[in-house]
């Protein structure tokens, strides 16, 4: 018998935190598989956020720091600058980014810090019990929007990627899906160039990665993989949305 | 033949994910449970099982901790 897929070594024995079906394990397994795969393991640094993910130290085995909400890419900034031989990379998700960590995202993205972004998109506050996220759909009902997200009140979802995009200093910016087996494995082909994108010292890099979260959802683990195809999709594509000269 | 998906049965959270995306439909939640009150998922049907790994790849607690193919035989 052949070995085609293997747990990797950096996953750790500690069962994560996470609900049944969570897809940030998934995230959690696509990192690891390619910091062993390209040999970053031992020189990886991850900053973790606060949000579901808190914990995350614990479920990959690297060097790792916890920054206060939000404030991952000032960390990761600080961290890179001071050991620019270290792989540096947050993990975090749309709450922490997108909502109280805004400023420091863009502004890391703006100096072209030579980081890596793994950014989860869930469509809300999971640790905290499913409020609303500057990434929650038009009519999605959260905790503090009980009748559906109103444009004329809180906006619209907030497309980090395509903001992002648009600054000089970024390298490699793409949205991926942890939905199906299929959408993973093109996931792990995004990641694997925004990695490079840091490796070969080109510049700021990150992945959204839409992913789903079935306790706040008040969906099965399956369904919500469903939700994500026909209602997060549409709204959040997948794609890469820049790719600098030189990354591959 | 040996088993050509193992099951961590311990870090399975019978989430059923495995299960959805199987396309032999060869998995299942099994009757059994671990430590922590789950019915860990199953392979029933090894045979019929084509080692593509989906399982594997959906699977969020790595609880599918290996998909094996069997070798070519040689004639
Ligand atoms: C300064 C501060 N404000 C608010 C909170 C409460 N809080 C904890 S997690 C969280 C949001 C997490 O959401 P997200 O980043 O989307 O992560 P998820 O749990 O969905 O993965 C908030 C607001 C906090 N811990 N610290
Ligand atoms: S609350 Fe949501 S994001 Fe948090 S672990 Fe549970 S399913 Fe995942
Ligand atoms: S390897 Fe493929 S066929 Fe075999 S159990 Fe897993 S998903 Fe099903
Ligand atoms: S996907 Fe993983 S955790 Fe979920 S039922 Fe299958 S083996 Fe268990
Ligand atoms: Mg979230």
């Amino acid at each position: 018998m052949k070995t085609v897929y293997k747990k990797p070594e950096s996953i750790t024995n500690k069962p994560t935190t996470y609900c049944p079906g969570c897809p940030h394990g998934i995230a959690h397994r696509l990192v690891a598989e390619l910091l062993e795969e390209m040999n970053l393991t031992r020189e990886t640094v991850i900053v973790w956020p606060v949000g579901c993910s808190v914990f995350g130290y614990y479920f990959i085995g690297t060097d790792a720091v916890e920054a206060a909400h939000g404030r991952a890419c000032a960390m990761a900034t600080g961290i890179k600058r001071t050991h620019p031989e270290s792989f540096v990379m947050t993990y975090q998700g749309d709450g922490d980014l997108a909502s109280i960590g805004i400023a420091e995202t863009v502004h890391a993205a703006a100096r072209g810090e030579k980081i890596t972004v793994v950014y989860i998109n869930n469509g809300n506050y999971g640790m905290t019990g499913g409020q609303m996220a500057p990434t929650t759909l038009i009519g999605q009902k959260t905790t503090t929007s009980p009748y559906g997200r109103d444009p004329k009140l809180t906006g619209f979802p907030m497309h980090v990627p395509e903001m992002l995009a648009t600054l000089e200093a970024t390298a490699y910016i793409a949205r991926a899906a942890l939905d199906s087996p299929q959408h993973i494995i093109q996931a792990k082909k995004f990641l694997k160039k925004a990695f490079n994108t840091q490796v070969n010292g080109i510049g700021f890099s990150l992945v959204e990665m839409i992913s789903s979260c079935p306790t706040n959802w008040k969906m099965t683990p399956v369904e919500a993989m469903e939700r994500i195809r026909q209602e997060v999709l549409p709204v959040f594509p997948i794609g890469e949305f820049k790719v600098a000269e030189g990354v591959e | 033949m040996e088993k050509k998906v193992l099951v961590n049965e311990e870090r399975c959270k019978s989430c059923g994910l495995c299960v959805s995306v199987c396309p032999k439909h060869v998995l299942k939640i099994s009757e059994r449970l671990n430590s922590k009150g789950y019915h860990p998922a199953e392979l029933f049907d090894n045979e019929n099982c084509i080692s593509c790994g989906f399982c594997y790849l959906i699977c969020p607690d790595a609880a599918i901790a290996e998909v094996r193919r069997p070798e070519p035989v040689k004639r």
